[in-house]
Protein backbone atom coordinates (compact mmCIF):
# COMPACT_ATOMS: atom_id res chain seq x y z
CA UNK A 1 0.00 0.00 0.00
CA UNK A 2 2.88 2.32 0.71
CA UNK A 3 4.72 0.98 -2.05
CA UNK A 4 2.16 1.72 -4.38
CA UNK A 5 1.41 5.56 -2.85
CA UNK A 6 5.44 6.51 -3.36
CA UNK A 7 5.57 5.30 -6.55
CA UNK A 8 2.21 7.31 -7.65
CA UNK A 9 4.21 10.50 -6.40
CA UNK A 10 6.97 10.02 -8.22
CA UNK A 11 6.66 12.47 -11.37
CA UNK A 12 7.83 10.09 -13.86
CA UNK A 13 5.67 7.06 -12.95
CA UNK A 14 3.04 9.56 -12.27
CA UNK A 15 3.39 11.04 -15.66
CA UNK A 16 2.79 7.80 -17.51
CA UNK A 17 0.00 6.62 -15.63
CA UNK A 18 -2.37 10.10 -16.19
CA UNK A 19 -1.53 8.90 -20.22
CA UNK A 20 -2.95 5.87 -19.71
CA UNK A 21 -5.65 6.52 -17.54
CA UNK A 22 -6.52 10.02 -19.64
CA UNK A 23 -8.60 7.78 -22.01
CA UNK A 24 -10.47 6.13 -19.53
CA UNK A 25 -12.01 9.26 -18.41
CA UNK A 26 -12.66 10.96 -21.75
CA UNK A 27 -14.57 8.08 -22.77
CA UNK A 28 -17.33 7.35 -20.35
CA UNK A 29 -17.85 11.01 -19.89
CA UNK A 30 -18.54 11.06 -24.27
CA UNK A 31 -20.97 8.36 -23.67
CA UNK A 32 -22.49 9.81 -20.36
CA UNK A 33 -22.89 13.21 -21.69
CA UNK A 34 -23.73 12.14 -24.72
CA UNK A 35 -26.57 10.11 -23.20
CA UNK A 36 -27.28 13.36 -20.35
CA UNK A 37 -28.06 16.06 -23.20
CA UNK A 38 -30.20 13.97 -25.38
CA UNK A 39 -31.97 12.33 -22.51
CA UNK A 40 -32.10 15.83 -20.54
CA UNK A 41 -33.44 17.48 -23.85
CA UNK A 42 -35.81 15.25 -25.56
CA UNK A 43 -36.80 12.19 -22.97
CA UNK A 44 -37.20 14.19 -19.78
CA UNK A 45 -40.64 15.63 -19.12
CA UNK A 46 -40.92 19.32 -18.79
CA UNK A 47 -41.49 20.51 -14.97
CA UNK A 48 -44.94 21.04 -13.86
CA UNK A 49 -44.04 24.71 -12.99
CA UNK A 50 -41.12 25.67 -14.94
CA UNK A 51 -41.95 24.35 -18.04
CA UNK A 52 -39.00 23.23 -20.52
CA UNK A 53 -36.67 26.42 -18.69
CA UNK A 54 -35.85 23.62 -16.30
CA UNK A 55 -33.64 21.64 -18.18
CA UNK A 56 -31.12 24.36 -17.83
CA UNK A 57 -30.57 22.00 -14.56
CA UNK A 58 -28.78 19.34 -16.44
CA UNK A 59 -25.73 21.72 -16.71
CA UNK A 60 -26.35 24.12 -13.50
CA UNK A 61 -26.00 21.37 -11.07
CA UNK A 62 -23.07 18.94 -12.47
CA UNK A 63 -21.49 22.36 -12.80
CA UNK A 64 -21.59 23.40 -9.20
CA UNK A 65 -21.21 20.09 -7.69
CA UNK A 66 -17.88 20.29 -9.85
CA UNK A 67 -17.07 23.63 -8.81
CA UNK A 68 -17.13 22.46 -5.28
CA UNK A 69 -15.66 18.97 -5.56
CA UNK A 70 -12.52 20.81 -7.73
CA UNK A 71 -12.11 23.11 -4.50
CA UNK A 72 -12.01 20.04 -2.10
CA UNK A 73 -9.12 18.46 -4.46
CA UNK A 74 -7.21 21.78 -4.55
CA UNK A 75 -7.72 21.94 -0.99
CA UNK A 76 -6.73 18.63 0.06
CA UNK A 77 -3.50 18.33 -2.46
CA UNK A 78 -2.31 21.38 -1.34
CA UNK A 79 -2.34 20.31 2.32
CA UNK A 80 -0.97 16.94 1.29
CA UNK A 81 1.79 18.71 0.03
CA UNK A 82 2.00 20.49 3.22
CA UNK A 83 2.45 18.08 5.13
CA UNK A 84 4.29 15.22 3.27
CA UNK A 85 6.11 17.80 0.96
CA UNK A 86 4.95 16.15 -1.75
CA UNK A 87 5.67 17.85 -4.91
CA UNK A 88 2.85 15.82 -7.18
CA UNK A 89 0.47 16.87 -4.77
CA UNK A 90 1.04 20.33 -5.70
CA UNK A 91 1.04 20.13 -9.32
CA UNK A 92 -2.43 18.44 -8.68
CA UNK A 93 -3.31 21.29 -6.88
CA UNK A 94 -2.17 23.84 -9.62
CA UNK A 95 -3.66 21.97 -12.02
CA UNK A 96 -7.46 21.59 -10.42
CA UNK A 97 -7.65 25.14 -9.91
CA UNK A 98 -8.45 26.78 -13.62
CA UNK A 99 -10.68 23.52 -13.84
CA UNK A 100 -12.32 25.00 -11.03
CA UNK A 101 -12.90 28.55 -11.89
CA UNK A 102 -14.42 27.31 -15.39
CA UNK A 103 -16.95 25.28 -13.98
CA UNK A 104 -17.71 27.89 -10.76
CA UNK A 105 -18.23 30.45 -13.72
CA UNK A 106 -20.39 27.97 -15.88
CA UNK A 107 -22.98 27.21 -12.46
CA UNK A 108 -22.88 30.67 -11.53
CA UNK A 109 -24.10 31.55 -16.00
CA UNK A 110 -26.31 29.13 -16.11
CA UNK A 111 -28.13 29.71 -12.97
CA UNK A 112 -28.36 33.65 -13.50
CA UNK A 113 -29.98 32.82 -17.18
CA UNK A 114 -32.37 30.17 -15.39
CA UNK A 115 -32.95 32.95 -12.59
CA UNK A 116 -34.39 35.91 -15.02
CA UNK A 117 -37.47 34.26 -15.92
CA UNK A 118 -37.59 32.06 -13.18
CA UNK A 119 -37.22 34.60 -9.84
CA UNK A 120 -37.15 37.25 -12.06
CA UNK A 121 -33.56 38.53 -11.55
CA UNK A 122 -30.54 37.80 -12.76
CA UNK A 123 -28.57 38.51 -9.36
CA UNK A 124 -29.39 39.54 -5.99
CA UNK A 125 -26.78 40.58 -3.65
CA UNK A 126 -27.13 39.30 -0.25
CA UNK A 127 -28.80 35.87 -0.75
CA UNK A 128 -25.97 33.68 0.87
CA UNK A 129 -25.83 30.98 -1.37
CA UNK A 130 -25.28 33.27 -4.94
CA UNK A 131 -23.16 35.33 -2.84
CA UNK A 132 -20.56 32.55 -1.40
CA UNK A 133 -20.35 30.83 -4.95
CA UNK A 134 -19.07 34.27 -6.30
CA UNK A 135 -16.58 34.76 -3.66
CA UNK A 136 -15.69 30.49 -4.58
CA UNK A 137 -14.67 32.41 -8.35
CA UNK A 138 -12.80 34.68 -6.59
CA UNK A 139 -11.29 32.31 -4.43
CA UNK A 140 -10.29 30.38 -7.33
CA UNK A 141 -8.86 33.86 -8.82
CA UNK A 142 -6.61 34.62 -5.97
CA UNK A 143 -5.34 30.98 -5.92
CA UNK A 144 -3.92 31.48 -9.17
CA UNK A 145 -2.75 35.11 -8.84
CA UNK A 146 -0.78 33.86 -6.04
CA UNK A 147 0.67 31.13 -7.87
CA UNK A 148 1.36 33.78 -10.59
CA UNK A 149 3.00 36.24 -8.50
CA UNK A 150 5.66 33.59 -6.61
CA UNK A 151 8.25 32.74 -9.13
CA UNK A 152 9.81 30.14 -6.71
CA UNK A 153 7.79 26.86 -7.46
CA UNK A 154 7.80 25.46 -4.03
CA UNK A 155 7.34 28.78 -2.20
CA UNK A 156 3.84 29.57 -4.64
CA UNK A 157 3.41 25.99 -3.47
CA UNK A 158 3.28 26.35 0.07
CA UNK A 159 1.79 29.54 -0.06
CA UNK A 160 -1.37 28.66 -2.04
CA UNK A 161 -1.81 25.35 -0.41
CA UNK A 162 -2.35 27.79 2.93
CA UNK A 163 -4.46 30.15 1.01
CA UNK A 164 -6.63 26.99 -0.65
CA UNK A 165 -7.10 25.51 3.29
CA UNK A 166 -8.48 28.70 4.64
CA UNK A 167 -10.95 29.02 1.66
CA UNK A 168 -12.09 25.53 2.68
CA UNK A 169 -14.58 27.10 5.44
CA UNK A 170 -15.93 28.85 2.06
CA UNK A 171 -17.09 25.43 0.38
CA UNK A 172 -18.70 24.22 3.66
CA UNK A 173 -20.61 27.92 3.47
CA UNK A 174 -21.85 27.07 -0.08
CA UNK A 175 -23.30 23.94 0.64
CA UNK A 176 -24.82 24.57 3.89
CA UNK A 177 -26.11 28.31 2.60
CA UNK A 178 -29.59 27.45 1.81
CA UNK A 179 -29.98 25.04 5.04
CA UNK A 180 -28.69 27.81 7.85
CA UNK A 181 -30.30 30.51 6.38
CA UNK A 182 -32.96 31.64 3.69
CA UNK A 183 -32.23 32.22 0.69
CA UNK A 184 -33.93 32.98 -3.07
CA UNK A 185 -32.59 29.61 -4.03
CA UNK A 186 -33.83 26.17 -3.79
CA UNK A 187 -32.92 23.50 -1.05
CA UNK A 188 -31.20 20.50 -2.07
CA UNK A 189 -33.26 18.42 -4.26
CA UNK A 190 -31.02 15.09 -4.91
CA UNK A 191 -29.43 14.92 -0.69
CA UNK A 192 -33.00 15.91 0.33
CA UNK A 193 -33.85 13.39 3.62
CA UNK A 194 -36.20 10.68 2.22
CA UNK A 195 -35.05 10.31 -1.35
CA UNK A 196 -34.53 12.95 -4.15
CA UNK A 197 -37.37 15.04 -4.94
CA UNK A 198 -37.57 14.68 -8.68
CA UNK A 199 -39.23 12.87 -11.19
CA UNK A 200 -37.35 9.77 -12.36
CA UNK A 201 -37.47 10.34 -16.12
CA UNK A 202 -35.70 14.15 -15.00
CA UNK A 203 -33.32 12.55 -12.25
CA UNK A 204 -31.30 9.99 -14.48
CA UNK A 205 -30.39 12.07 -17.33
CA UNK A 206 -28.63 14.43 -14.51
CA UNK A 207 -27.40 11.54 -12.95
CA UNK A 208 -25.27 10.93 -15.89
CA UNK A 209 -24.38 14.05 -16.73
CA UNK A 210 -23.53 14.40 -12.71
CA UNK A 211 -21.04 11.16 -13.77
CA UNK A 212 -20.23 12.31 -16.89
CA UNK A 213 -19.08 15.81 -15.91
CA UNK A 214 -17.06 13.96 -13.41
CA UNK A 215 -15.13 11.84 -15.76
CA UNK A 216 -14.72 14.89 -18.01
CA UNK A 217 -13.50 16.54 -15.20
CA UNK A 218 -10.92 13.43 -13.98
CA UNK A 219 -9.88 13.37 -17.54
CA UNK A 220 -8.82 17.06 -18.10
CA UNK A 221 -7.34 16.87 -14.57
CA UNK A 222 -4.91 14.13 -15.64
CA UNK A 223 -3.97 15.76 -19.03
CA UNK A 224 -3.35 18.86 -17.07
CA UNK A 225 -1.33 17.44 -14.17
CA UNK A 226 0.69 15.89 -16.82
CA UNK A 227 1.81 19.26 -18.38
CA UNK A 228 2.02 20.52 -15.01
CA UNK A 229 4.55 17.86 -14.05
CA UNK A 230 6.37 18.14 -17.32
CA UNK A 231 6.93 21.96 -16.88
CA UNK A 232 8.20 21.75 -12.92
CA UNK A 233 10.40 18.81 -13.82
CA UNK A 234 11.97 20.29 -16.94
CA UNK A 235 15.58 20.39 -15.45
CA UNK A 236 15.37 16.65 -14.70
CA UNK A 237 17.01 14.10 -16.43
CA UNK A 238 14.26 11.65 -17.45
CA UNK A 239 12.20 14.75 -19.16
CA UNK A 240 15.71 15.51 -20.98
CA UNK A 241 15.51 11.85 -21.83
CA UNK A 242 12.27 11.21 -22.43
CA UNK A 243 12.44 14.31 -25.30
CA UNK A 244 15.82 12.87 -26.81
CA UNK A 245 14.72 9.67 -26.99
CA UNK A 246 13.51 8.29 -30.32
CA UNK A 247 10.21 7.49 -29.47
CA UNK A 248 9.05 11.06 -28.01
CA UNK A 249 6.60 11.01 -25.17
CA UNK B 1 7.32 14.33 17.26
CA UNK B 2 8.45 13.77 13.73
CA UNK B 3 8.54 16.87 11.59
CA UNK B 4 6.16 15.56 9.61
CA UNK B 5 3.42 14.81 12.78
CA UNK B 6 4.26 18.61 13.80
CA UNK B 7 3.54 19.68 10.26
CA UNK B 8 0.10 17.71 10.22
CA UNK B 9 -0.35 19.33 13.90
CA UNK B 10 -0.02 22.55 12.40
CA UNK B 11 -2.26 22.26 9.10
CA UNK B 12 -4.88 20.36 11.72
CA UNK B 13 -5.22 23.04 13.98
CA UNK B 14 -4.99 25.94 11.47
CA UNK B 15 -8.01 24.61 9.31
CA UNK B 16 -9.89 24.07 13.02
CA UNK B 17 -8.88 27.83 14.30
CA UNK B 18 -10.33 29.10 11.13
CA UNK B 19 -13.44 27.08 11.22
CA UNK B 20 -14.40 28.41 14.39
CA UNK B 21 -13.52 32.02 13.87
CA UNK B 22 -16.14 31.57 10.81
CA UNK B 23 -18.41 30.36 12.66
CA UNK B 24 -18.28 32.81 15.03
CA UNK B 25 -18.37 35.51 13.00
CA UNK B 26 -21.51 33.91 11.05
CA UNK B 27 -23.68 33.33 14.22
CA UNK B 28 -22.42 36.85 14.84
CA UNK B 29 -23.84 38.20 11.38
CA UNK B 30 -26.70 35.68 11.29
CA UNK B 31 -29.74 38.77 10.63
CA UNK B 32 -27.80 40.13 7.71
CA UNK B 33 -27.32 36.66 6.61
CA UNK B 34 -30.80 36.08 6.04
CA UNK B 35 -32.33 36.63 2.95
CA UNK B 36 -35.80 37.42 3.82
CA UNK B 37 -37.52 37.68 7.28
CA UNK B 38 -40.02 35.34 8.16
CA UNK B 39 -43.82 36.72 8.52
CA UNK B 40 -43.78 35.70 11.83
CA UNK B 41 -41.30 37.62 13.28
CA UNK B 42 -42.59 40.51 11.23
CA UNK B 43 -45.74 40.40 12.85
CA UNK B 44 -44.00 40.10 15.99
CA UNK B 45 -42.01 43.39 15.37
CA UNK B 46 -38.61 41.50 14.81
CA UNK B 47 -37.40 43.33 11.39
CA UNK B 48 -34.80 45.75 10.77
CA UNK B 49 -37.20 49.27 11.14
CA UNK B 50 -34.41 51.46 9.73
CA UNK B 51 -34.12 49.96 6.01
CA UNK B 52 -35.84 48.36 3.70
CA UNK B 53 -35.94 44.84 3.77
CA UNK B 54 -37.36 41.33 2.41
CA UNK B 55 -40.02 39.00 3.29
CA UNK B 56 -40.91 35.91 2.18
CA UNK B 57 -43.30 32.62 2.28
CA UNK B 58 -46.40 31.75 0.17
CA UNK B 59 -48.70 33.32 -1.95
CA UNK B 60 -52.01 32.29 0.20
CA UNK B 61 -54.66 30.59 -2.11
CA UNK B 62 -57.21 32.94 -3.82
CA UNK B 63 -55.64 36.19 -1.82
CA UNK B 64 -54.62 37.54 -5.31
CA UNK B 65 -56.33 40.55 -5.94
CA UNK B 66 -55.89 43.49 -8.92
CA UNK B 67 -57.27 46.66 -9.60
CA UNK B 68 -59.48 46.91 -13.03
CA UNK B 69 -57.07 48.80 -15.31
CA UNK B 70 -53.99 49.00 -13.68
CA UNK B 71 -51.02 47.56 -12.36
CA UNK B 72 -52.11 47.78 -8.68
CA UNK B 73 -51.76 43.99 -7.18
CA UNK B 74 -52.89 43.04 -3.51
CA UNK B 75 -52.16 39.49 -1.91
CA UNK B 76 -51.56 37.94 1.61
CA UNK B 77 -48.16 36.02 2.38
CA UNK B 78 -47.98 33.38 4.60
CA UNK B 79 -45.40 30.91 6.74
CA UNK B 80 -48.17 29.06 7.28
CA UNK B 81 -48.94 30.62 11.15
CA UNK B 82 -48.47 34.22 9.89
CA UNK B 83 -50.20 36.41 7.17
CA UNK B 84 -49.13 39.53 6.31
CA UNK B 85 -51.26 41.88 3.37
CA UNK B 86 -48.90 43.25 0.74
CA UNK B 87 -49.25 45.71 -2.04
CA UNK B 88 -47.43 45.79 -5.50
CA UNK B 89 -47.23 47.90 -8.70
CA UNK B 90 -45.37 46.52 -11.79
CA UNK B 91 -44.55 43.49 -13.30
CA UNK B 92 -44.78 39.74 -11.83
CA UNK B 93 -41.94 37.18 -12.90
CA UNK B 94 -42.83 33.82 -14.46
CA UNK B 95 -43.70 31.80 -11.34
CA UNK B 96 -45.33 33.71 -9.35
CA UNK B 97 -48.54 31.78 -8.11
CA UNK B 98 -51.01 31.53 -5.18
CA UNK B 99 -49.59 28.79 -3.16
CA UNK B 100 -46.54 29.48 -4.64
CA UNK B 101 -43.23 30.48 -2.76
CA UNK B 102 -42.47 34.37 -3.52
CA UNK B 103 -39.98 37.43 -1.54
CA UNK B 104 -40.82 40.88 -1.90
CA UNK B 105 -38.45 43.98 -1.18
CA UNK B 106 -40.10 47.26 0.38
CA UNK B 107 -41.35 48.19 3.95
CA UNK B 108 -43.84 48.05 6.14
CA UNK B 109 -46.01 50.66 6.06
CA UNK B 110 -48.15 52.09 8.69
CA UNK B 111 -51.37 50.38 8.29
CA UNK B 112 -49.45 46.79 8.84
CA UNK B 113 -49.35 46.47 5.05
CA UNK B 114 -45.97 45.51 3.46
CA UNK B 115 -45.11 48.41 0.64
CA UNK B 116 -42.94 45.94 -2.11
CA UNK B 117 -41.26 47.63 -4.51
CA UNK B 118 -39.40 44.27 -5.94
CA UNK B 119 -41.32 40.47 -6.34
CA UNK B 120 -39.45 37.32 -6.87
CA UNK B 121 -40.80 34.09 -7.25
CA UNK B 122 -38.97 31.25 -5.16
CA UNK B 123 -38.95 27.81 -6.41
CA UNK B 124 -38.81 25.05 -4.37
CA UNK B 125 -36.36 21.73 -4.48
CA UNK B 126 -39.39 19.67 -6.45
CA UNK B 127 -39.38 18.96 -9.83
CA UNK B 128 -42.80 17.12 -11.26
CA UNK B 129 -43.67 16.14 -14.89
CA UNK B 130 -47.01 18.05 -15.16
CA UNK B 131 -49.16 15.08 -15.41
CA UNK B 132 -47.50 13.77 -11.96
CA UNK B 133 -48.58 17.12 -10.49
CA UNK B 134 -52.36 17.23 -11.78
CA UNK B 135 -52.68 13.74 -10.21
CA UNK B 136 -51.01 14.65 -6.69
CA UNK B 137 -53.46 17.70 -6.92
CA UNK B 138 -56.33 15.41 -7.34
CA UNK B 139 -55.47 13.44 -4.39
CA UNK B 140 -55.05 16.75 -2.33
CA UNK B 141 -58.30 18.25 -3.10
CA UNK B 142 -60.81 17.57 -0.66
CA UNK B 143 -58.43 17.86 2.00
CA UNK B 144 -58.37 21.70 3.02
CA UNK B 145 -55.37 22.66 3.92
CA UNK B 146 -54.34 26.11 6.33
CA UNK B 147 -53.36 27.77 3.32
CA UNK B 148 -56.87 27.41 1.53
CA UNK B 149 -58.94 28.67 4.57
CA UNK B 150 -56.48 31.33 5.54
CA UNK B 151 -54.68 30.93 8.19
CA UNK B 152 -56.24 31.29 11.58
CA UNK B 153 -54.67 31.48 15.66
CA UNK B 154 -51.47 33.51 13.97
CA UNK B 155 -49.06 32.42 17.03
CA UNK B 156 -45.92 34.74 16.74
CA UNK B 157 -43.70 33.03 19.15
Amino acid sequence: MWKFFHRLASPPHFYRLAAVFAPWFALPALVLIAYGVYAGLFLAPMDYQQGDAFRIIYVHVPSAYLSIMAYMIMAISGGIGLIWRMKLAHAVAAAAAPLGAAFTFLALVTGSIWGRPMWGTWWEWGDPRLTSELILLFLYFGYMALRGAIDDTAKADKASAVLALVGVVNVVIVHYSVEWWSSLHQGQTLLKEGGPAMDPGMLYPLLAMILGFTFLFGSLLLRRVRTEVLFRERRTRWVREMILSPEGS
Amino acid sequence: MKPRQQRMLAVGLAVIGIAIAAAFTLRAFQDNMMFFVDISDVIKGDYPKQRNFRIGGLVVDGSVERAEGSMDLRFRVTDMNCELPVSYVGVLPDLFREGQGVVAHGRLGGDGVFLADKILAKHDENYMAPEVADSLAKHVEGKTTPLREGVTGCDPQ
